[in-house]
């Protein structure tokens, strides 16, 4: 095992398929693009909301939707995930209703989570998706005590746990590592390199080459893989979950890609971050290359698009003329138990 | 019934437990093979194997993090912390995730599990092995904190406090573990949680102890009483939530009241029982009521038992309280 020098991409920047497609089924390629454009277009309106005071926080996954929602594609329902802050949209992949993903951001009396959490601290126990804190770092050790208990349980799911590049600095996500490899955790670990920790770059938290590096350093074998590729994550995810499954321990996927926008709605990226970066990550949106790929493909087209971003445009719509008014939950339920 | 100390009670607790319910899993450093370096969990690897019985390498948040998942999972984790002093490398993952869970997820996950950690002085064990963090405890909602003192109460708190659907921190008075026998049970039995314990009925003065400064309150008590002055001992056991109403009952009937506790007196447990009980009979109260601590100073090596709140200190403070000059 050597220090991954190379990155795994299936379609390139402009959409174009660089190597023999692997067995994926028309039906969950679709289905992938419809939840990352859901996601999208629920970012991008609840940040409108939140700039016109009806949201009081908002942390979005633009650009980084493929991640998410691709490996809740290549996971099956029993497995479980362990999210960070940008990994909601896996829940809406795994038939999570769009009106209780946003009643959590209104945190009323329709959110399962009743009003306790910030907004983007989804968690959702129907579709295996576990709480999430607000502290970096700290759900790694989880999703590895997951994989335990489903090991010593012996009932063949796996669990999967998400994290930041920030999060690699942080002492929980080596107790994590140190913990998985050493009970041979049935887990899969993933690391959401979007080269940006608030104001911190990729390059302060290592003088490494690349964040796989600390899951070597541990003896746990990894794979770099395009997290703008959502057919890559797919792959990846796919392949590395038939490892973990066969219970031959667990596996570190580093996934880079980019945070198109703030870290959340309090932060305002113009102040570290160079704009040439960002226009140069745009060239690789996650979005645009899937639909790029699937229009070559002939699975889809220009106007089915359009209808599909009107459809989630109306739902969205919907459901906040239905959320947005709907009182919170009693005032002894928030300070309940 | 076999003569047990705190640390055999304690060992069979966690026998029974694992016998009982095989969810159960206890984890830490050095427990396995070895049985702890209190021998708590002694040959417990032998009888369940390493699946159920798993040593750790050295990282506190990291025995505290996995159980968070492996409890969230269904598994009834029971971890030791070599000593209490250890616990603050697992303070995040305490504080931060395992007592907030269940809440920030509106119930839908909880990890209900033990941690176990001997705490407090009088074994020569410096600053890093002698101090009580109770009150970091207490003060963190989602927690439930019990402290045995006698081998009894030890086994019967801990096979009730594993069956618990919160968290429980488990705080076990290191210098009781083998200064104590009385006998124990070996069947299962728990004893209620959030409930205090009259080890001792009085008249005059109610005292408040736990842990190993009960056993000291105890002796005071003792020689009050060869001075006429008939106290009656309060063991809190659980610390939170706290059974205050045994002890507003007892305050009501005697009119004084003496709190003892090894940690800091600044911010310590006693002024909150103090506070509480003020509030709810203030008009019973004889004189104010007195606190017996340790020192707001690190744990001392060589002073420590001019630091703990041992019978003399205690004693002179019932006497104080009960004849006011």
């Amino acid at each position: 095992m050597l220090p991954p020098t190379e990155t795994m991409r299936i379609i390139d920047f402009q959409g174009k398929v660089l190597r023999d497609i692997p067995k994926v089924s028309r039906a969950i390629l679709l289905r992938i693009y419809r939840v990352m454009m859901t996601v999208r277009l629920v970012d991008e309106r609840m940040l409108i909301l939140h700039r016109q005071g009806r949201v009081g926080f908002y942390g979005a996954c633009t650009g980084q939707e493929a991640p998410p929602v691709a490996t809740a594609a290549a996971l099956q329902e029993e497995d479980w995930i362990i999210p960070g802050l940008r990994e909601g949209a896996a829940m809406l992949y795994r038939g999570y209703p769009l009106e209780l993903y946003l009643a959590q951001v209104f945190g009323n009396g329709l959110d399962p989570m009743r009003g306790r959490q910030m907004p983007s601290h989804q968690a959702a126990r129907a579709v295996r998706q576990f709480s999430w804190s607000s502290c970096i770092g700290t759900q790694v050790p989880h999703a590895v005590g997951v994989g335990i208990a489903m090991s010593r349980r012996g009932d063949g799911s796996i669990a999967v746990g998400f994290m930041g590049d920030g999060a690699t600095s942080t002492a929980d996500v080596h107790r994590g590592l140190w913990a998985a490899a050493h009970f041979r955790s049935r887990c899969i670990l993933i690391c959401q390199n979007n080269y940006w920790a608030i104001s911190q770059p990729m390059r302060s938290q290592t003088r490494s080459r690349t964040l796989a590096e600390r899951a070597y350093a541990y003896g746990i074998p990894f794979v770099r893989i395009d997290g703008n590729d959502a057919v890559a994550v797919y792959q990846g995810v796919g392949e590395a979950a038939e490892y973990v499954r066969a219970d031959k321990g667990p596996v570190f996927l580093e996934m880079e890609t980019y945070r198109m926008g703030a870290h959340s709605s309090a932060d305002d990226p113009q102040l570290y971050r160079d704009n040439q970066e960002v226009a140069s990550w745009k060239q690789r949106d996650p979005l645009v290359r899937l639909y790029t790929f699937l229009l070559d493909s002939g699975w889809w087209t220009e106007t089915e698009d359009e209808l599909l971003k009107q459809k989630i445009g109306q739902s969205i719509t919907r459901s906040l003329e239905v959320l947005e008014p709907w009182p919170i939950a009693p005032i002894e339920v928030g300070y309940g138990r | 019934m076999p003569h047990w100390n705190l640390v055999e009670a304690i060992n069979s607790a966690l026998r029974i437990s694992l016998n009982r319910d095989n969810r159960i899993i206890i984890l830490g450093e050095d427990i396995a093979k070895i049985g702890g370096v209190f021998r708590a969990t002694k040959g417990l690897l032998e009888e369940f194997g390493e699946a159920r019985v798993m040593d750790t390498p050295l990282s506190e948040g990291g025995i505290v993090g996995i159980a968070i998942g492996m409890a969230a999972y269904g598994l009834r984790p029971v971890v030791e912390i070599q000593f209490a002093d250890f616990i603050y490398p697992a303070f995040d993952q305490i504080v931060s995730e395992l007592a907030k869970l269940r809440y920030r997820s509106g119930g839908q996950y909880s990890a209900p599990m033990v941690i176990r950690a001997p705490y407090g002085g009088g074994v020569k064990g410096g600053l890093y092995h002698s101090q009580s963090p109770e009150t970091h405890f207490i003060h963190t909602p989602g927690l439930k904190v019990v402290v045995p003192s006698h081998p009894y109460q030890a086994k019967g708190l801990l096979t009730a406090a594993i069956q618990d659907e919160e968290p429980v921190i488990f705080l076990e008075p290191k210098r009781v573990y083998r200064a104590h026998r009385e006998e124990v049970p070996e069947d299962y039995y728990t004893l209620p949680l959030g409930k205090a314990r009259v080890s001792c009925i009085g008249e005059n003065v109610t005292v408040v102890a736990w842990g190993a400064m009960h056993h000291e309150a105890t002796t005071a008590i003792e020689q009050a009483n060869e001075r006429n002055i008939s106290c009656e001992l309060i063991d809190l056991q659980t610390l939170h939530p706290m059974d205050i109403q045994t002890v507003i009952t007892s305050v009501r009937k005697t009119g004084r009241l003496v709190v003892v506790h090894e940690a800091p007196r600044t911010g310590g447990f006693a002024g909150e029982i103090i506070s509480q009980v003020t509030e709810s009979c203030f008009y019973h109260l004889e004189c104010p009521p007195l606190r017996i601590t340790g020192a707001d100073t690190p744990f001392p090596y060589t002073g420590e038992m001019d630091y703990l709140p041992l019978a003399p200190r205690i004693l002179a403070g019932i006497e104080a309280i009960a004849r006011p000059s």
